[in-house]
């Protein structure tokens, strides 16, 4: 049984160089610490005027309703909620990596969890605004909830996805958040106790808690930690299933499939992951953290990226095979004319989506591609716009085209608010992960700590005889239990 | 709020420190606690700690969130204002099962971090005696609680046999209070009145 324990040797280390405890935590430590440079602060400035333009388009919006959106007549959902499903999908990575990477007992997750939550809870926050705004009457934001109103009391519908949804989502930022700040707890409280400025013993000492490290607390830590993993992993599955829903329970042509809930959370980890690997490829090179987050991790989440852009590849495929094998009628247009047609008036979305999201992601079979830096970067970039195609082409050119012809719009393009809007969540995104880097360790420092007397270069190499070893004695040494 | 008298010892290495916590044991020695920068697996066990039952108590709280969605959307949608949805049944279970879903996850999670910070005292402001700062980033300290039987010395020369560094003698307070870490506020102002209470 306790075979089963013992880590392939082939396996390359998760940490590189020769690094002791202290070491871990004076490298994870020091971008806190250090004063911030000049990168960042451009960096933090361009996000928080981005941050600032969004409150403006915002404001516009709220004072003059959902008109100053173009939405039209068919097309009611437009750039608004085609932004939100793309929020939200990038917000599953961060979960997935900690939660069912957790149960599954992957190691390499410790270097990349910290900053993947973080990017999850404001991924879900940037999200969120989305639906909120597009109720127009946003000071009526609350009549999403069940509470005793003085209309008889007339309760929400539980039957009905949208309100699911709000339940989902709301659920979903709680539990992340909360996954994420118990981590923190242990990492804030290392800061407390090397910070020498005022301020920072102020504010880590408050953020952390009281935090001792006691055996007992640490015990009740790792069981919470579980748990938290083991709630979190269907969760993550079952939002972006609830979100799917929102179309496919409804019966226009192009939504109304079943592949919707497998086909949409496949493309939220697709997209997660990719926005995990543009915003790591930048940090770790920043903040000197190549040692943690290392080239293993790039290549191990390129190729999640391959196959979850292999399996929305079958989907589309799939959802183009149903429709004409429905011989429905409007379901072979919308598919067939609305989107495949490139000359049709959407058609270049559709194929802009099938090149981002299908045909690119394929360069990750080679190993070289995947440990290449730059590619990397590159591709993040093009799938994160291929998945916003995606949501895009299944909002838009579903409604733009109803069942009667005189009900067509006009040619759909959003106005500067609602293109303001978008750039105002990147803002606020940004923002808060530029905060993020520089106030709260990116890294999980306790995790790292823990897995590296199993994974750390120097441990590796002490294993190195360990290989020279006959096989009786090797299973000898190791059949004892640690 | 008890000022305690305390020996301690840092360890540097698990391989020194799981041995050193069995023989501390053997030899009569009461634990207080061993102050860990990450968590160790085993070491809970090898202190005879008992397993910890948060997951009994999150099982309880998830049950409360199904029982609580069922139950309210039951009574709302059958009970108090009957709405007829395209002719469907008013108990429409499979349509509630989201929700019910959802609650059940948001109680559970939501207890059991309330519940583990209240188990182990956690909170913004609070404040507790530290052995040494250390212990949140590379040392293991390990912190032997002295009672009137105690012979001190003996205690002292016991843990560096078994491989601690910097032994010590430390009085530390074991309860927590409401306090900040940049300002030096004790819950008990003067430690030599607690030396002259032993």
């Amino acid at each position: 049984m306790s075979l089963l324990r013992y880590e392939s040797q082939v396996r390359p280390p998760l940490v590189d160089g020769d690094k002791d405890y202290h070491q871990v935590t004076e490298d994870i430590c020091r971008p806190v610490e250090a004063k911030p440079s000049r990168l960042w602060w451009i960096g933090f400035l361009i996000s928080v005027a981005l941050l600032i333009f969004g409150i403006i388009s915002v404001t516009v919006e709220v004072i003059y309703g959902t008109g100053q959106w173009n939405l039209n007549k068919t097309v009611g959902w437009g750039w608004d909620i085609t932004n939100f499903v793309w929020w939200v999908g990038i917000g599953h990575a961060g979960t997935l990596i900690s939660a069912i990477l957790l149960l599954f007992r992957q190691g390499w997750r410790t270097g990349v969890n910290r900053a993947a939550e973080a990017m999850t809870i404001f991924a879900v926050m940037c999200a969120g605004q989305f639906p909120i705004w597009h109720m127009g009457r946003v000071w009526n934001a609350f009549f999403v909830l069940p509470y005793p109103n003085t209309r008889g009391p007339l309760w929400v519908n539980f039957n009905s996805p949208l309100l699911w949804d709000v339940f989902a989502i709301s659920t979903y930022f709680t539990v992340s958040l909360l996954f994420w700040y118990s981590g923190l707890i242990p990492d804030l409280a290392t800061l407390r106790d090397r910070a020498k400025k005022k301020w920072a013993k102020m504010f880590y000492g408050v953020a952390s808690f009281g935090w001792t490290g006691s055996t007992k607390h640490w015990q009740r830590h790792e069981a919470l930690s579980l748990v938290l993993a083991g709630l979190s992993t269907p969760l993550v599955l079952s939002v972006h299933t609830i979100v799917s829903f929102d179309f496919a329970t409804s019966v226009v042509p192009g939504w109304h499939t079943t592949i919707f809930p497998p086909y949409f959370v496949a493309g939220a980890i697709f997209s997660g992951f990719a926005m995990v690997q543009t915003l790591l490829v930048v940090t770790r090179k920043v903040l000197a953290l190549e040692d943690y987050i290392t080239i293993e991790h790039i290549e191990v989440m390129n190729k999640v990226i391959v196959l979850t852009g292999s399996i929305v590849g079958i989907a589309y495929l799939t959802e183009l095979f149903m429709a004409w094998y429905s011989a429905v009628p409007y379901e072979n247009y919308a598919f067939f004319e609305n989107r495949l047609n490139l000359n049709s008036p959407y058609g270049w979305s559709y194929w802009l989506m099938m090149g981002c999201n299908v045909l690119s992601p394929q360069i990750f079979w080679f190993r070289n591609m995947r440990r290449n830096l730059l590619v990397t970067f590159f591709m993040s970039i093009l799938v994160n716009i291929g998945m916003w195609f995606e949501r895009f082409v299944i909002i838009v050119t579903s409604v733009y085209r109803d069942y009667l012809p005189s009900a067509w719009s006009t040619y759909y393009t959003p106005t500067i608010w609602e293109v303001g809007f978008y750039l105002g969540t990147f803002g606020l995104f940004f923002t808060c992960y530029f905060l993020f880097s520089k106030f709260f360790p990116v890294i999980a420092i306790a995790e790292i700590k823990h897995i590296l007397k199993r994974s750390g270069e120097n441990y590796k190499e002490k294993m190195d005889g360990i290989e020279k070893q006959d096989t009786d004695g090797f299973a000898h040494d190791q059949a004892h239990d640690h | 709020m008890s000022v305690k008298k305390f020996v301690t010892g840092n360890f540097y290495d698990e391989a020194v420190l799981f041995p050193a916590v069995k023989k501390t044991r053997r030899a009569g020695y009461k634990i207080h606690d061993v102050y860990t920068p990450f968590p160790i697996h085993g070491l809970d066990k090898a202190m005879g700690l008992r397993d910890t039952s948060l997951h009994t108590a999150g099982f309880i709280y998830g049950i409360t969130g199904t029982a609580t969605a069922v139950g309210f959307i039951t009574w709302a949608l059958t009970i108090d204002w009957r709405l007829n949805f395209g002719g469907k049944p008013f108990f429409a279970l499979p349509a509630w099962i989201p929700i019910t879903f959802e609650l059940t996850v948001l109680f559970a999670a939501v207890g059991m971090v309330l519940t583990f910070c209240y188990l182990c005292q956690l909170a913004p402001f609070v404040k507790k005696d530290h052995f040494n700062p250390r212990s949140t980033d590379d040392t293991f300290v390990m912190a032997l609680e002295c009672t009137d039987k105690t012979n001190e010395a003996e205690a002292i020369s016991f843990l560096q046999t078994i491989g601690a560094t910097d032994v010590q003698v430390q009085y530390k307070e074991t309860e927590w209070w409401l306090g900040r870490y940049d300002k030096d506020t004790k819950r008990f102002e003067k430690k030599e009145t607690a030396e002259a209470a032993h």
